[in-house]
């Protein structure tokens, strides 16, 4: 048979020699080895007190932003949900009333945003969909919970507050911001 | 014997106990401390400052633990084989000079509780019966696990106690001496016994531990096999016994070699730079349990290093590879002491 890599060896059943058969030669240098690993800087992350740095590109839990003046952004047309490849997110449009301008920036907005996140692959493909700059990923982790359902997380997690804004600055990018201000690719129409 | 020298005896065999199960509780630590450095790990290092407490937790946990005794075992002989095995492992620590002698208020105080003229005898004996506590335990068990764990480790026992043995008869015959204190006192200065015999030091530290049942000896208790050899059916402080005699006992094996072979209490040049003698048998003690550590972190170095034996391997590294070494070295070691003897038959 055609090896495949050419660092397969062939097993021989030799004798041992007498240097062998004293074992002490090799008991030694394999006590070597491991004294040297005794005094090897060890890599553990100590980790409640240290954390191990997140990639500069690190997604995580989701945040539907408020714009400047902390109305939200997001106007439930659906292009995140059909962009999910895990179909995490669900949602429910309703018709903006009369004196609810602050809260929501256009005629129609989400009165259920629900994203389950057991489902969530965190590939960040409802952020590319979104149109309205609504939703992002954060390098915010996302919990552990005692119950399934618990996470499913609906607007009261995912919005960010009025006065606690969610940084996304890593996430929108100058970059990011002058693809998307190009309205000849299919994807930002 | 006056009521002072009862007292003093006394306080001495206390402190040696308290001091011997003091080190066994912190061996437990240092093991999984020096465990987890060899494999670039840090060991425990959540309970105290860098987890110095962790015995104490250990400790806590294994009391706090649900006690159970197997309905079908025999009650009696299950509850005896831990103490046993704790009694034996805890009883020679009295021969054992621990350094030469104090000269407090007028009167010369030995740091060795009993310099017995027989005192190799009686560590072999207490050795010896150091084996039943496992032998029982495994037994009363009445769980086929324990039983083959407790005869691995009963026949494992037997033959390299043989070679042990004979790598002693070899040092007695060049100490000319059987008490303990003795072969202690004659390794002045550089005259440490591993020069005068090596390869029975070799012998000596091999069946030691086999002895202890440590690894690459630890058959009795190997988890793949025997699931955990003769203490399987054991929990709570009775298992903390078991382990706690372990590591009492290597303690002691590390103290017994460093007293045969490694000089003891002494250590060369001393003496020309301290000449009180209170000062140097302090230091001489110093001396000794740095050795002893020595030899408990070799133990553990050992452990984390060198798979476990088979057991075809074990017994033949015993009897075909050990028994006539140390056969060799007794001849050798006779050859030695009588060469004029011989010389003369041929050079007349």
């Amino acid at each position: 048979m055609q090896p495949l890599t050419n660092r397969s060896k062939v097993v021989v059943n030799k004798e041992m020699s007498l240097y062998e058969k004293i074992y002490l030669p090799a008991i030694i240098s394999g006590m070597m080895i491991t004294m040297s690993h005794f005094f090897k800087k060890k890599p553990t992350i100590q980790y409640p007190e240290q954390t191990r740095e997140f990639s500069g590109v690190y997604r995580g839990q989701h945040v539907l932003k408020r714009d400047d003046n902390g109305a939200e952004r997001c106007t439930a047309c659906g292009l995140c949900a059909v962009a999910c490849p895990a179909e995490a997110i669900t949602m429910t449009a309703a018709e903006r009333k009369p004196g609810e301008e602050k809260l929501y920036r256009e005629e129609k907005y989400a009165a259920v945003y629900e994203i389950n996140m057991l489902r969530c692959i965190f590939c960040g493909d409802c952020e590319d969909a979104c149109p309205k700059e609504a939703i992002f990923l954060t390098d915010r982790k996302v919990n552990s919970e005692l119950k399934r359902n618990s996470f499913i997380y609906g607007k009261n997690i995912l919005v960010e507050g009025v006065d606690k804004r969610v940084d996304v600055s890593r996430r929108q990018t100058p970059a990011v911001l002058e693809f998307k201000k190009h309205k000849e690719f299919e994807h930002n129409r | 014997m006056t009521l002072g020298y009862f007292i003093y005896k006394l306080i001495l065999v206390v402190l040696v106990f308290a001091v011997t199960l003091v080190i066994a509780m912190y061996s437990t630590y240092a093991e999984r401390k020096v465990a987890g450095f060899l494999q670039d790990r840090l060991g425990p290092n959540r309970a105290g400052w860098f987890g110095i407490l962790q015995p104490v937790a250990d400790a806590v946990k294994l009391f706090m633990k649900e006690e159970m005794i197997p309905s079908v075992s025999n009650r009696t002989l299950f509850i005896l084989a831990p103490g046993l095995s704790l009694l034996t492992a805890c009883m020679t620590g009295v021969v054992i000079p621990w350094g030469t002698s104090l000269n407090l208020f007028g009167a010369n105080y030995s740091l060795q509780v009993t310099d017995l003229n027989i005192g190799i005898l009686y560590l072999f004996g207490v050795v010896s019966i150091g084996v039943y506590g496992i032998m029982i335990g495994g037994w009363a068990s009445n769980n086929k696990y324990s039983l083959l764990g407790a005869m691995r480790a009963s026949s494992q026992m037997i033959s390299y106690e043989v070679a042990m043995g004979i790598s002693i008869i070899a040092l007695i015959m060049t100490t000319g001496t059987l008490s303990v204190g003795q072969i202690a006192a004659q390794q002045h200065g550089w005259h440490w016994n591993i020069l005068v015999q090596p390869l029975g030091c070799l012998i000596f530290v091999v069946c030691a531990f086999a002895e202890t049942n440590r690894a690459p000896f630890d058959l009795p208790e190997c988890e793949q096999e025997l699931v955990g050899g003769y203490h399987t059916e054991y929990s709570s402080m009775k298992m903390g016994f078991y382990l706690f005699a372990e590591y009492i006992n290597m303690f002691i094996s590390s103290a017994v070699i460093s007293t045969f072979y490694f000089g003891g209490y002494n250590m060369p040049f001393v003496g020309r730079f301290v000449h009180d003698a209170n000062a140097l048998a302090l230091l001489g003690v110093v001396f000794l349990f740095a050795k002893i550590f020595f030899g408990i972190f070799f133990f553990m170095w050992v452990r984390w290093t060198i798979p476990r034996f088979r057991y075809d391997q074990l017994m033949n590294l015993g009897w075909k590879v050990l028994i006539p070494l140390s056969i060799l070295n007794l001849v050798l070691t006779g050859g030695w002491m009588m060469r004029h003897e011989i010389l003369s038959v041929f050079i007349k």
